[in-house]
């Protein structure tokens, strides 16, 4: 088994490479929807919460096969990489955009206004006020999203990505090492997902004193 | 052919097959959240012991579960305990034990969340009252505890139900393997139609998910306090 090593390797690389893109323009897509709900931006707002209730009630999966094989008969193709990326953005945006606005409107009012009254601008308050706070009671929910997120990207395999269930599969059809291939499989995601779990156990501890009167 | 499928999708009893196909999928959903509900239950108590046998048992499970994508989960039992065990399991019997491991320890952590955010004094409060313990249980801490933890299991369901989407990568005859059907069935006479069937497949499994995930969340709203 040690010589198909490698194919794991190279599957973890692209999972999270692929895993690291969506999280990120998730992380940008929850921000600019939690800031649209938290102005009430009047048309916006609606447009958001459509999104969100989209892509919170349907699986990736289905995400998955709709862009990869149901767009190109309108002329829209897009590679398995980009389908793979825009999926899992789809779903992660309305996942983050939950946790920065559960942040944001825990945050009370009083403190906005105080610091409109100590001669802050609207943009510094937000800054250096609002936001810092509202982050550290979004972290924990933020990080769940994060391993949430990689988790999901384990379904890429049906969009013809060779990820670490597209390798376990392969090896399990061509060999019938089926036991290697699977203590393998879950070694791949364990060494994966257990740093990341670890973090975020640390920065929920760091972060719990941060907000305003704990 | 311009209408790119549509007429695919009502052509027949595809729309029925189709539904079945989501009734499939939701049936598994069901049974395996019923058996996470009961044995998450029970779990959730026995993670409230002090025990640390039991403490660091359950905490192993839960940790693995819950880190595993489940679709690794779904390959360990269809692939491996088979081969482990020489026993055939069928997808979906898989997937039932696959969902119901998993269930159970995302129930078994919301129990142990609800029991514990019940803060001591009302134990206290209900003693002081004269209550004996089963009394306390019946009209103080359990009423208490379900009004937090029903939304939670209701949100659970639609999880499942998204989450049992994987069993077509195990061979599960579901919705989208229905669908993938339809379109094979129709490439010559309609080659476009994946676009409105598969479009179609994400809008049942919405009208599925979403009645469920608003009564969750009107259920928070009204027993917040």
């Amino acid at each position: 088994m040690g010589k198909y090593a490698h194919l794991y390797v190279d599957a973890a690389k692209l999972t999270l490479l692929l895993g690291v893109a969506g999280i990120l323009i998730s992380l940008i897509i929850g921000l600019v929807c939690a800031l649209i709900q938290y102005y009430r931006a009047p048309v916006l707002k609606r447009i958001v919460s459509v999104y969100i209730e989209l892509s919170r009630n349907t699986p990736l999966l289905v995400q998955l096969f709709f862009l990869y094989f149901g767009l190109p008969k309108i002329g829209i193709m897009i590679s398995s990489e980009g389908c793979a990326v825009i999926g899992l953005s789809f779903l992660g945006g309305s996942y983050m955009a939950e946790a920065f606005r559960s942040g944001l409107e825990a945050i009370e009012k009083s403190q906005m206004e105080s610091g409109l009254a100590i001669g802050l601008t609207h943009a510094q308050v937000m800054r250096h006020v609002i936001f810092p706070q509202a982050l550290s009671i979004s972290v924990p929910v933020l990080c769940a999203n994060v391993i949430f997120l990689i988790k999901e990207t384990s379904v890429f395999s049906a969009v013809a990505l060779a990820d670490l269930m597209y390798v376990a599969k392969d090896l399990i059809g061509l060999y019938y090492q089926t036991d290697e291939a699977l203590l393998m499989l879950v070694i791949a995601y364990l060494i994966l997902l257990l740093p990341i779990s670890f973090v975020a156990a640390w920065l929920e501890r760091r972060l719990r004193y941060a907000g305003f009167g704990n | 052919m311009q209408d790119l499928g549509i007429r695919v999708l009502f052509m027949g009893n595809n729309f029925i097959r189709l539904l079945g196909g989501l009734w499939i999928t939701i049936k598994i959903s069901l049974i395996s959240v019923v058996l996470s509900i009961v044995l998450g239950i029970l779990l959730g108590l026995l993670m409230t012991l002090k025990n640390p046998v039991t403490k660091a048992v359950t905490k192993v499970y839960l940790e693995f579960i819950r880190i595993m994508p489940q679709l690794v989960l779904l390959f360990l039992v269809y692939f491996g305990a088979t081969k482990a065990f020489g026993i055939q399991l069928s997808g979906q019997v898989s997937a039932v034990i696959v969902f119901t491991l998993w269930g159970t320890a995302e129930m078994g952590d919301l129990v142990r969340g609800a029991l514990i955010s019940i803060p001591k004094h009302q134990y206290e409060s209900g003693a002081a009252l004269g209550l004996e313990s089963s009394q306390i249980y019946r009209y103080i801490i359990i009423p208490q505890t379900l009004r937090r933890l029903i939304p939670l299991a209701i949100n659970l369901t639609t999880r499942m139900i998204k989450t049992t989407s994987l069993i077509v990568l195990i061979g599960v005859v579901e919705v989208l393997k229905i669908a993938q059907q339809i379109i094979e069935a129709n490439r010559y006479t309609v080659p476009d139609s994946a676009l409105w069937i598969y479009g179609a497949v994400f809008f049942l499994y919405f009208l599925a998910c979403w009645p469920i995930s608003l009564l969750a969340s009107k259920l928070e709203k009204k027993w917040k306090n």
